[in-house]
């Protein structure tokens, strides 16, 4: 079995697994970081959504030797103490209900907020489309983004 | 004291040093509560409080929470009563007992009103054990104290204890038999827009959802079942799934076939290697089109009456009409699929589910596998989403099964394909209406015909043998608000082997449709406003109305549109709850729909939490538009056609319209808030489109391809 070695939430992880194996399941499964969803297992609905190198990533479809030294963050490497501007806007906010899709909407709205440090509705309705939620927060996730950018100038 | 013997059971109390205070409302004792009067007729939900020596207080939680805010909200009405320091508040999951908590599922947007009262009566009585207790302790009258932010005050003497410092006196003492309640103009927490306890786990990622259990030597499974409709396993081939290194298993359970691995993708991989053969059963002759025949054809046959006032025939110098409205079966796709973590011993279980529904797990696995119940241990995680789905156990079997088999614990996951085929799905229906309008033009009669698979009649048909009525079928409609002198409602039952299921606000999503459009087409008939055709019909339930004119006063209803915009508007009553809508929708002449705005009113008596009823109203008006616009599941080949998220499409952010939420202020008992804001959404849609372009929406979901002019 081949051997990768994962940079992860700036920790080194070594690790045997088949090549083809998606990131997602190599983070929730064999490493513990159950942060990172499976919702469709397709790339359909950003609940796996992490940082690859900065950019907001599937990591359903992501096979994990093409990440090999690459740095990741997943939700939980985001902040250390939940001080992300985005983590901060969505309590403030109350963004999540149930909760289950919030990882992958709040790591493709931080990424969102690296590239566009003011993003209008339509800048932050095209980059989280891709984001399903279920239970219907998509008002206040704009607000919270909206929120962030402010309280980040 | 009194030692009298059935208030000692309903209010079981101990204090032991280290321990603190524990007031249980011990709800097996369901006729003695009943007898002393403490509680009405139902054993229900009900609470732990634990006040520890360093004044924390811990409130149990027996119901799911599922996005609801339920962990927040009923603390909130608890600690209210007790008059804790709500920052020193904390909440716990309950475990799973036969008894001990009442009914622990949840579901009918049912845990705050139905539990309302006798959580008040659980804080209140811990309340006035402490204030007893710090009374003897200064020898003071206990009338003279008070509870105030987790501490007990003698403002006469300025002096005053910590409930963590009274909790071993107040262990002493016997629990009033009725307690008395706050008055509501003296609520500082109920009403208030509090945080959620829980928010911040659920934007770090440390929240645990069924899906995150992870237990020591723990394997992973899925199970591949036949997705044809009572079809059936006939063989497999494991070969080429048990060659994927890390593949330990593959076995046939009840539900399928199993495969075991070391990882949820090598369980993934090994479940698309197998190569199966099923029969697919009678069922795999069927498809939507005959399924609408069908009930079709069943629509001549004779109806179960639900309501019946007057005579809707023969009417003199009316002027009649008739619609047909048609809803298609949907999927509760929930952003979580079904997962259970099951450890089977061998006298012993204990299950990790995501659940709304712990106690029927409990006991149905405590039989299957021959254990008493107290062996069977359920832990009830967070959900990713419930909406009715999670009322089901079906896939907790395979997962015992599967531990059983393996001696391990394991964790079944079902894949977004496996989930989206095996739902419970919401019935699909057929609604005819015919109206009849003096030459007056007021509504002089109504009827209202439903088809559509019964939820109860697939789960007991013995129940509708001899034709009963399954009155949760005719929810919605039988309970029509309008003052119209002759009405009938009438209901086919058509059962097919498509599983039907309660889908967020059940029966009412399809009879409100039905109800709100037809009387938006009768309105137009009689050429009067669509508010006002309403308003003079309500006399008798004025909270449709205040509902009505708040949702329309602030859309500014009537106020001049854009061209190509609509407005439409629609009310309803379910779950106890009030809700009126008004959607404003724009419509290009290519028949391209966009839902701009969105305002909507509830009156859902007392709030206990503004901002979490506005969630869930939200939430409900976004979960109604993906049904109003697209998520419909079709059945070919006796299955269900779509499989994942990009053929049954859920709304994006980019669809999303503006929404405003207005609360009613009330004193009234509080009720439903998860439900009720879901079906005006599709009438005031559907309603809106006729206002923007005269075309009239009768069948969801809503398509472009039908509102071109």
């Amino acid at each position: 079995m081949p051997k990768f070695t994962l940079r992860i939430n700036k920790k080194t992880h070594r690790i045997n697994i088949d090549a083809d194996t998606p990131l997602l399941w190599v983070l929730r499964d064999e490493l513990g970081y159950t942060g990172t969803k499976y919702g469709c297992g397709r790339g359909l609905c950003g609940a796996c959504t992490i940082h690859i190198d900065g950019e907001a990533t599937r990591s359903c479809m992501t096979a994990v030797d093409n990440v090999d030294g690459a740095e990741i963050t997943t939700i939980e490497g985001l902040s250390t103490d939940n001080s992300h501007p985005i983590q901060k806007s969505w309590i403030s906010e109350e963004v999540p209900q149930c909760g289950y899709c919030q990882p992958g909407q709040i790591m493709t709205a931080a990424a969102l907020l690296d590239r566009n440090a003011d993003p209008d509705d339509e800048d932050i309705d095209s980059a989280m489309k891709m984001n399903l939620c279920r239970c219907g927060t998509y008002d206040r996730i704009r607000k919270a983004i909206h929120l962030a950018a402010k309280e980040q100038k | 004291m009194s030692q009298d013997f059935s208030r000692r059971d309903f209010l079981k109390v101990s204090s032991t040093v280290g321990v603190g205070l524990v007031i249980s409302v011990a709800l097996p004792y369901k006729e003695r509560l009943v007898a002393a009067g403490i509680v009405e007729n139902s054993f229900e939900p009900n609470v732990w409080i634990k006040i520890s020596p360093d004044n924390k207080v811990v409130i149990t939680l027996a119901k799911s929470e599922m996005g609801q805010h339920i962990r927040t909200s009923i603390p909130m009405i608890v600690a209210e009563e007790l008059n804790a320091d709500w920052s020193q508040v904390n909440v716990v999951q309950a475990d799973t007992h036969p008894d001990k908590y009442g009914s622990q599922s949840t579901g009918g947007s049912g845990s705050i009103r139905r539990s309302y009262m006798r959580l008040r009566k659980a804080g209140a009585t811990a309340r006035e054990m402490l204030v007893s207790a710090a009374a003897l302790k200064w020898e003071v009258p206990a009338s003279e104290c008070k509870a105030y932010m987790s501490e007990v005050i003698h403002s006469k003497s300025k002096r005053s204890l910590k409930f963590g410092d009274l909790i071993s006196l107040a262990g002493k003492l016997d629990a009033p038999i009725d307690p008395i309640l706050k008055d509501e103009k003296d609520f500082t927490l109920i009403g208030k827009s509090l945080p959620g306890l829980d928010t911040v786990s659920r934007v770090n990622g440390s929240a645990k959802f069924g899906q995150d259990i992870r237990l020591p030597n723990m394997l992973y499974a899925t199970v591949l079942k036949c997705q044809t409709f009572g079809g059936s396993l006939k063989s497999f081939n494991a070969k080429k799934a048990n060659k994927i290194n890390g593949v330990k298993y593959v076995f046939e359970v009840e539900g399928g076939i199993a495969v075991v691995a070391t990882n949820t993708w090598l369980a993934i991989k090994g479940q698309r290697a197998l190569d199966v053969e099923w029969d697919h059963g009678d069922f795999h002759s069927w498809d939507s089109k005959k399924i609408k025949n069908m009930m079709e054809t069943k629509s001549q046959d004779k109806a179960v009456i639900a309501k019946e006032v007057g005579n809707t025939k023969n009417l003199k110098n009316n002027i009649s009409i008739e619609s047909n409205y048609e809803v298609p079966f949907t999927s509760h796709a929930t952003m979580e699929t079904m997962n259970c973590v099951a450890h089977v011993n061998k006298n012993s279980a204990e299950l990790w589910v995501p659940t709304q529904s712990p106690q029927r797990i409990q006991s149905s696995i405590a039989e299957k596998l021959n254990f008493d119940i107290e062996k069977v241990k359920v832990n009830v995680t967070l959900m990713g989403g419930g909406f009715g789905r999670r009322l089901w156990s079906d896939f907790i079997p395979d997962a015992v099964e599967i531990s059983k088999k393996i001696k391990k614990p394991v964790k079944l996951l079902w894949t977004r394909e496996d989930d989206m085929k095996h739902d419970f799905y919401r019935p699909a229906s057929l609604h005819k209406l015919k109206g009849s309008l003096s030459d007056k033009n007021e509504l002089i009669s109504w009827e209202h015909h439903i088809v559509s698979p019964s939820i109860s009649g697939q789960r007991s048909p013995e129940r509708f043998k001899n034709g009963q009525l399954d009155r949760s079928a005719v929810n919605g409609a039988n309970n029509l608000p309008y003052d119209v002198p002759n009405i009938l409602v009438d209901y086919v039952m058509s059962n097919t082997e498509v599983p039907v299921g309660w889908w967020r606000s059940v029966y009412n999503s399809q009879n409100a449709f039905a109800n709100e459009v037809f009387i938006d087409e009768l309105a137009y008939k009689a050429g009067v406003d669509a508010l006002e055709f309403r308003m003079t019909m309500l006399n008798n339930s004025p909270r449709h109305k205040a509902v009505l004119r708040l949702a329309a006063e602030k859309a500014g209803w009537g106020k001049p549109l854009a061209k190509g915009q609509g407005m439409g508007l629609a009310v309803h009553e379910s779950f106890g709850s009030w809700s009126a809508q008004v959607a404003t929708v724009t419509v290009s002449k290519t028949g391209e729909l966009s839902v701009d705005k969105i305002v909507a009113s509830i009156d859902c008596g007392i709030v206990i939490n503004p901002d979490g009823v506005k969630a869930q109203m939200e939430g409900s008006i976004v979960y109604g538009l993906t049904s109003t616009l697209k998520g419909e599941i079709t059945i070919e080949k006796g299955a269900v056609a779509q499989s994942n998220f990009h053929d049954f499409e859920l709304l994006r952010i980019d669809e999303m319209p503006k929404v405003e939420i207005h609360i009613v202020p009330s004193i009234e008992p509080p009720s439903g808030a998860g439900e009720p804001g879901l079906p005006p959404v599709a009438p005031a849609v559907a309603n809106a489109i006729f206002n923007a372009n005269g075309k009239r929406v009768r069948k969801l979901p809503i398509k472009s391809k039908d509102l071109k002019v």
